[in-house]
């Protein structure tokens, strides 16, 4: 059977999920295309959690669909796990098991064949940087390897479909960049990615991004559409005293919005070649005379501010 | 029903149980320590029982009197009070469970009418062993008696009564020393195995949720029966250890006769077992912390298993409300069976009774645990 590169993997209709009074996940709608990475991006509390456990089929949603590979994950979940491979937010493998026996755990579940689970363990351990740790506890790993082994475990039965809930978070930068290159990886094979972020960088990286906040996708593109869809233009504000900057610039016209960021801030105006020139002369009337003001390329962290007015990270 | 993920299920409970020093203990220290514990340290047997003498008379007859309460083996003479008070003090600091007072004129009174009385006071704060204690001293009195009583007639020159003596001789089957130690030591194995095999069981699935494996777990292909099965199968392989070492150390160490056949023995053993893991694994299912689930899960085991299941209170003793409960009380019926196959020798047929009531329990607890597990968080 040969697949359409357009084929739809996953698609959601009006998924909605309520844990008691609060509503988690409010209705939401997305089809993601086989062999694409489909990020979940926003704040913590947004549903992103609850999204991924719908979809995983471990958690059932009040209302709405989800068909997964063909199957409808809602009312059959179990015809649909040899398909999927899910890697929960908080650690889920055992820390008194080796790497290697964790491997084998995960692959004897799947029904991985011997052959094939010593092949693509070597395989994946090695992108993974992990072949000298394969009779370590997992427990005795650091956060970093305990989330590649993760994704390991995750990828032993060659899934179809990944889920991954916020697989970086507390993972150091070079762990971070094996793991990017082993998903960069998987999307050449045809395999589709789902995964939750409350990292920029990270998001930047996929093919497609939902902004979700409240429960709710808001804006749903790809990275750069959404960058441009950013209404207003961006400027960097950078100087030793960056509170300083963001006081002296609320109120001034013709900026649409302020973002602390760090050492920077971020100011998003209606005209750049307009108001670059004005700010520099705010700045310099406040006494901030090294600010350094230039204009830059938005980044997802201004694009969710600017079109949900409220920032992901603290 | 995949026999690969059932392996995979059943190695990785293994190796865990293997590396938590916790549930080895549990396993193979639990069993020995209970059984060294509960194998010398219970006894129902009331022997030399403390005994106080006040002697006021101090005469030939009083000190043979004394002579014949200490040869027996059931009393020991504790202490000799000279006055009342002494006495009164000496039952308050409980140095005694009985004091016996020998009127100042025992022997003149005896000599005289044949007739004399003897007072002994028990402290009945021990119930069943005054009871007991006040059979021995009746028991030792009255062989005193004939022996006087025999006495006195060849003295007179006369014939010794023997109007009205009805000779009762008992014979006890089964247990012929009476040694609560055979009655006991069986009761202990059930005890034991409750006790372990529900405690490590309890803590399989909740350490699964506590530590946060379980939403992992749940995503993959394992059915729900896989994962019971797969994770049973160790525990049930450790409680039969256990099992075997109990019953070993109960009939070699020990020394309870064993009359029965081992085939019935690892039998009816190995259905005690089920319904021990089937009830841990339903509390693990239930109770999401570890802690919880072990608190309960000794709750329901070790509870009725001591108190209910005949082990030390016998069930046709009990009033009827608490009889009926005990019917439910699981280990009852393996206890029974422990006895009756130890000492009687009972088969199979014989215990048809208790083993079918095991296999009901053991067949309904399975079935409503293998039903409780959902592969959901909600």
């Amino acid at each position: 059977m040969t697949e359409a590169t357009t084929e739809v993997a996953v698609v959601a209709r009006d998924l909605t999920r309520s844990f008691g009074p609060v509503v988690a996940v409010r209705g939401i709608n997305f089809a993601v295309t086989r062999g694409e990475i489909f990020g979940f991006v926003g704040p913590d509390g947004a549903g992103k959690s609850t999204i991924m456990r719908m979809l995983a089929g471990v958690m059932r949603p009040d209302s709405g669909t989800i068909t997964l590979a063909g199957i409808d994950v809602v009312a059959n979940p179990e015809r649909v796990r040899t398909y999927l491979s899910y890697m929960p937010q908080r650690f889920g493998l055992y820390e008194d098991l080796t790497v290697d026996e964790n491997i084998f755990f995960y692959a004897t579940l799947f029904a991985v064949p011997r052959k094939l689970r010593r092949e693509r363990g070597q395989e994946l351990l090695e992108a993974a940087g992990m072949l000298p740790f394969r009779r370590r506890l997992a427990g005795k790993l650091s956060g970093g390897m305990k989330q590649k082994l993760g994704l390991v475990c995750a990828l032993i039965h060659t899934p179809r479909v990944l889920l991954l809930d916020e697989p970086t978070t507390g993972v150091d930068p070079v762990s971070r960049r094996d793991f990017w290159s082993i998903l960069y990886g998987l999307r050449e094979h045809g395999v589709t990615i789902l995964l939750s972020t409350a990292y920029m960088d990270e998001a930047e990286r996929c093919s497609r991004l939902a902004l979700v906040s409240a429960g709710e996708i808001r804006h749903c593109d790809t990275p750069a559409r959404l960058k441009q869809a950013m209404p207003g233009a961006l400027l960097a504000v950078a100087t030793a005293n960056a509170r300083g900057a963001y006081a002296a610039l609320e109120g001034v016209p013709g900026i649409i919005g302020l973002l602390l960021m760090g050492d920077r801030v971020h100011a998003r105006v209606d005209d750049a070649a307009r108001r670059l020139p004005e700010l520099r002369g705010v700045l310099a009337g406040r006494g901030i005379g090294d600010a350094d003001v230039t204009r830059i390329e938005p980044g997802i962290e201004d694009v969710f501010v600017a079109l949900l007015g409220s920032g992901i990270a603290t | 029903m995949n026999l690969g993920r059932l392996y995979a299920i059943a190695f990785k409970e293994t190796l865990q149980v293997w590396r938590d020093p916790r549930s080895l203990a549990i396993a193979l220290l639990m069993p020995l320590l209970q059984m060294v514990v509960l194998g010398y340290g219970v006894s129902l047997d009331v022997r030399r029982v403390g005994l106080c003498v006040y002697d006021q008379e101090r005469s030939q007859i009083s000190r043979e009197l004394v002579e014949r309460f200490t040869a027996s083996d059931w009393f020991r003479i504790n202490a000799k009070p000279p006055d009342d008070r002494a006495v009164r003090e000496a039952m308050d600091r409980g140095d005694c469970a009985a004091v016996m007072t020998i009127p100042v004129n025992f022997s003149r009174v005896l000599a005289e009418t044949g007739k004399a009385s003897l007072q002994t006071v028990f402290d009945a704060t021990d119930v069943n062993t005054t009871n007991i204690a006040t059979g021995y001293a009746q028991g030792v009195v009255g062989m005193i008696t004939a022996d006087f009583e025999s006495r006195w007639a060849a003295s007179h020159g006369v014939q010794p009564p023997t109007v009205g003596m009805i000779d009762l001789r008992p014979r006890v089957w089964f247990n012929e020393g009476l040694d609560s130690r055979n009655f006991i030591i069986p009761g202990v194995v059930a005890i034991i195995l409750g006790l372990v095999g529900a405690q490590l069981t309890s803590l399989t699935v909740s350490r699964e949720w506590e530590r946060g494996t379980m939403e992992q777990l749940i995503s993959t292909p394992v059915t729900a029966l896989e994962l019971m099965i797969g994770k049973l199968a160790p525990y049930f392989m450790i409680g039969l250890f256990d099992a075997a070492f109990c019953l070993c150390a109960a009939a070699f160490w020990f020394q309870v006769p064993f009359r029965g056949g081992v085939g019935t023995l690892i039998l009816t053993t190995a259905l005690f077992t089920l319904v021990v893991l089937g009830i841990g694994y339903l509390v693990s299912v239930r109770v999401r912390s570890q802690l919880g689930a072990s608190q309960i899960a000794l709750l329901l085991t070790m509870l009725p298993t001591t108190l209910l299941s005949g082990f030390t209170f016998p069930i046709d003793q009990m009033p009827a409300a608490i009889r009926a409960v005990t019917l439910f009380v699981y280990a009852r019926y393996y206890v029974t069976i422990v006895r009756a196959v130890f000492l009687k020798g009972s088969t199979i047929g014989d215990l048809r009774l208790p083993v079918m009531s095991l296999v009901l329990f053991a067949a309904i607890i399975i079935w409503i645990a293998a039903r409780s597990f959902h592969k959901r968080l909600d």
